[in-house]
């Protein structure tokens, strides 16, 4: 890997992955927020609406993030990616531009109106508001997952002689097969995410005997909608994926599950293991035989082709990480299943809000499922490598001709720097947010 | 086609001057002349309470630019590489500022996001104007030393500055004597502006001082218009031609100047508004007159080896420029609707505005 193109790559993985930490909560909490809001509409309970307005300040400090680390998304594809721009900017510069005219518009627009207008509104209105923000932040993540689908398996193009790819067929973007499971997939993830926070803030103020009644609330919703969001992230939709991967990117499916060999007979699936790619094998290996080829194809001995099948420069070029990134994805996937059907047993028995372990588990699980949801990106893109388009156009030729790798590096040290600070400030935020706590409800 | 597109991105870039230049503005008057906090405070949020739905403007023209003209995103952004990331970096700050102002009760945190607001206020606006400066002055595209191309011939990269600090030399930096003077027309343009705004939004003690301020900015705003259009002309010797051929197109000046002769009113007017208006034709008059002196051109090359990027060589196909205007037009009506809807709910003076929080 040239210097050019590893600091190209890294200050994107950065600013992404740094970027991805807000939107993956904004998307599942508007859900929340809608859902609460209109419990109040129902039931005029007080301590919906307040825990509605609490959440959508949660969701407002997040949301400014996101549109601030986002900007920066919208430039690199121009300043580090310019090739890759100039080339296929006709197509995803479709997806991409609705993208900033449809769906950033409603949010932060509506936003601004839940937040503000509840006493000019009325009570209809502002939950039509909070369900616009909700719309937004949906058709967001819809119009994103768009343009990466068309990256990770591209359709309705046409490659000119000048090598540029024009649209052919613009209802093809959204016919694409990658797209409808790699969406559904990442906002059930997304509403993991937020569930989870909304069920560990629950947990918090029950075991800090502050605003208990809320904490009840928060950490039954919490776990209600974590639950169901678990089931939904693995199955179906992350089956899909999987069969999805395994048709367009078989290389990228060699590489997650670690097969190295194919196996005539069929495969076995890996639990635990470390790629070892001097020797071409997975050290320490524990494995169960046949239960991949079943997973993924229903058939206890079909072969699934290993990466020996494939021409080195098609790999993607950190199978490592590619590896390591699907396993960690899967086993946290695993854990919040368990950790949330137990926490609705005890809920069930109304014994959860008791159980001080068990509270003291789910409010500090809540890091986790931003890990898993930033190694799904990770396992997405390490998977669509050596290609920006896959199968067409490579990562290598995509880079900016004329910006040097110095250039990048100090950009990239500027935005460490800047989002570090950015952080921190989130994190004091965000923190006095929840220590303030929702506002009292009267009666 | 590409002439609808260049008509949508100019309209929605021009609107997006007009909007977030008035909170550039506000943050360069809130750095010079909010000195009591409660003046600090509602100058701050007649910026704040609009700033994101202001930058819309800016993303959307940003993605309507990558997906109609492909090749001149590709090439300008590369090739503007550092004052672009420089400018993001501005803006994630002015936001955090003005979001996080007011989270604390402590003086020091205040007058820090205070300074912080102001100070890339100002360093945008004198960016923006920087940018212009660079449009209408041509890079050398294809990076041509002694009449050989050292990149395809649509890139570029421009150093911040070079170290003779000239515009007419063969590889000219981002910031030299023209483009700078550009920009300082942007800062006392977008200054004139914010002041209007916060005159028309606020009941700041300052507001009075406030007209004398815009009353002086705009001599200050006339005599370099004047002399950046004679250096204009060394610069880009061809910046007359359109309007000689076109002579329709003088409209455009036509407009930038009723603007400066309107802002010499300020105290005079009736209403508020008025003074708004005419900065706002000073900002949408400069920035067309620009583009007009250069179409179709959009980023002139400043060697004879390459040609100019135009709207024609940097487009996409015929088909996604066509199918795009269908869902591009009504996200922009959209847009539009939803702006004025915003604008009317929140009229009025932002400091008698009681929103239930």
């Amino acid at each position: 890997m040239n210097d050019m193109l590893f600091f190209d790559r890294l200050q994107f993985a950065f600013t992404i992955t740094f970027h991805y930490i807000f939107p993956q909560l904004t998307m599942g909490l508007s859900l929340l927020i809608v859902y609460f809001k209109w419990k109040y509409l129902r039931t005029k309970i007080e301590k919906y609406n307040s825990a509605a307005i609490f959440f959508m300040k949660i969701f407002a400090i997040n949301f400014t993030m996101g549109v601030v680390t986002g900007i920066p998304m919208e430039f690199q594809f121009g300043t580090n990616w310019a090739k890759f721009s100039e080339l296929t900017g006709g197509i995803i510069g479709q997806t991409l531009a609705m993208e900033g005219l449809f769906s950033f518009f409603l949010e932060s627009s509506f936003l601004v109106l839940f937040i503000f207008g509840e006493k000019l509104m009325g009570q209809k209105l502002h939950f039509l508001t909070g369900f616009l923000v909700f719309l937004g932040s949906w058709a967001s993540g819809f119009l994103i997952l768009a343009t990466n689908a068309w990256m990770q398996h591209p359709v309705g193009y046409e490659i000119l002689e000048n090598g540029k790819y024009v649209l052919e067929n613009f209802s093809a973007l959204f016919k694409n097969p990658w797209l409808v499971p790699a969406f559904l997939h990442n906002q059930m993830a997304s509403l993991v995410t937020s569930s989870f926070v909304v069920a560990s803030i629950g947990a918090f103020y029950i075991l800090r005997k502050k605003h208990v009644e809320s904490g009840k609330l928060f950490l039954k919703t919490g776990v209600v909608f974590g639950f169901i969001s678990s089931l939904l992230v693995a199955f179906p939709t992350g089956d899909w994926n999987a069969k999805n991967v395994v048709k367009y990117q078989p290389a990228s499916f060699a590489s997650m599950e670690g097969i190295f060999q194919s196996e005539k007979g069929g495969a076995e699936i890996v639990l635990i293991g470390q790629p070892n790619m001097v020797e071409k094998k997975l050290d320490n290996k524990i494995a169960v035989p046949n239960v991949l080829s079943f997973l993924t194809y229903q058939n206890w001995n079909q072969e699934i082709a290993g990466l020996d099948q494939f021409k080195e420069e098609d790999l993607p070029n950190n199978i490592p990480m590619l590896y390591y990134s699907y396993h960690i994805m899967v086993g946290l996937g695993t854990i919040f299943i368990g950790l949330m059907a137990l926490s609705l047993f005890f809920l069930y028995r109304k014994k959860l809000f008791n159980s001080k372990p068990l509270l003291w588990f789910i409010m500090f699980l809540v890091p986790f499922p931003y890990i898993a949801n930033l190694l799904g990106w990770y396992v997405a893109e390490l998977g669509r490598q050596p290609y920006l388009v896959y199968g067409l156009l490579r990562t290598s030729v995509g880079v900016s001709p004329t910006v040097s790798s110095g250039n990048t590096l100090f950009t990239l040290l500027g935005f460490m720097g800047l989002y570090f600070l950015l952080g921190l400030l989130f994190l004091i935020l965000v923190g006095k947010t929840i220590n303030q706590g929702p506002r009292p409800t009267k009666i | 086609m590409e002439i609808y597109w260049y008509i949508i991105i100019a309209v929605v870039l021009g609107i997006f001057f007009v909007l977030d230049g008035y909170d550039f503005g506000v943050g360069i008057i809130h750095l010079f002349f909010a000195k009591k906090e409660k003046d600090k405070v509602v100058i701050a949020k007649s910026a704040g309470l609009f700033w994101d739905s202001n930058e819309v403007w800016l993303v959307a023209g940003g993605g309507m630019l990558f997906m109609a003209f492909p090749t001149l995103y590709a090439s300008a952004f590369s090739g503007f590489y550092l004052p672009l990331i420089i400018v993001l970096w501005l803006i994630i700050f002015r936001a955090i500022s003005l979001e996080f102002r007011n989270k604390f009760n402590y003086q020091m945190w205040k007058d820090m996001w205070d300074k912080a607001f102001g100070i890339s206020s100002l360093l945008l606006a004198l960016f923006f104007g920087i940018a212009l400066g660079n449009v209408v002055r041509g890079v050398n595209l294809g990076s041509v030393t002694n009449g050989i191309s050292a990149y395809e011939a649509h890139y570029f990269f421009l150093p911040l500055w070079d170290s003779s600090f000239s515009p007419l030399t063969e590889h000219p930096g981002v910031i030299d004597w023209f483009t700078i003077i550009i920009g300082f027309i942007s800062v006392v343009t977008l200054a004139i502006h914010g002041a209007n705004w916060i005159i028309l939004k606020t009941n700041s003690s300052v507001n009075t001082k406030l007209k004398s301020v815009v009353f002086k900015l705009t001599i200050v705003l006339a005599i370099l218009t004047v002399f950046s259009l004679a250096i204009w002309q060394v610069v880009n010797p061809n910046s007359l031609n359109n309007f000689l051929d076109k002579p329709y197109l003088i409209i455009f000046p036509i407009i930038y100047f009723t603007g400066i002769i309107g802002l010499f009113f300020v105290k005079k007017f009736k209403k508020d508004i008025y003074s708004m208006l005419f900065s706002t034709l000073v900002i949408l008059g400069g920035i067309t007159s620009s583009l007009a002196s250069l179409f179709p051109v959009i980023l002139p090359s400043t060697n004879k080896v390459n040609n100019s990027l135009t709207i024609y060589n940097t487009s996409t196909s015929q088909y996604g420029l066509s199918v795009a205007l269908f869902w591009g037009i009504i996200g922009i009506i959209l847009m539009i609707i939803y702006a004025i809807v915003q604008y009317r709910f929140m009229k009025g003076k932002i400091d008698e505005m009681d929103y239930g929080h």
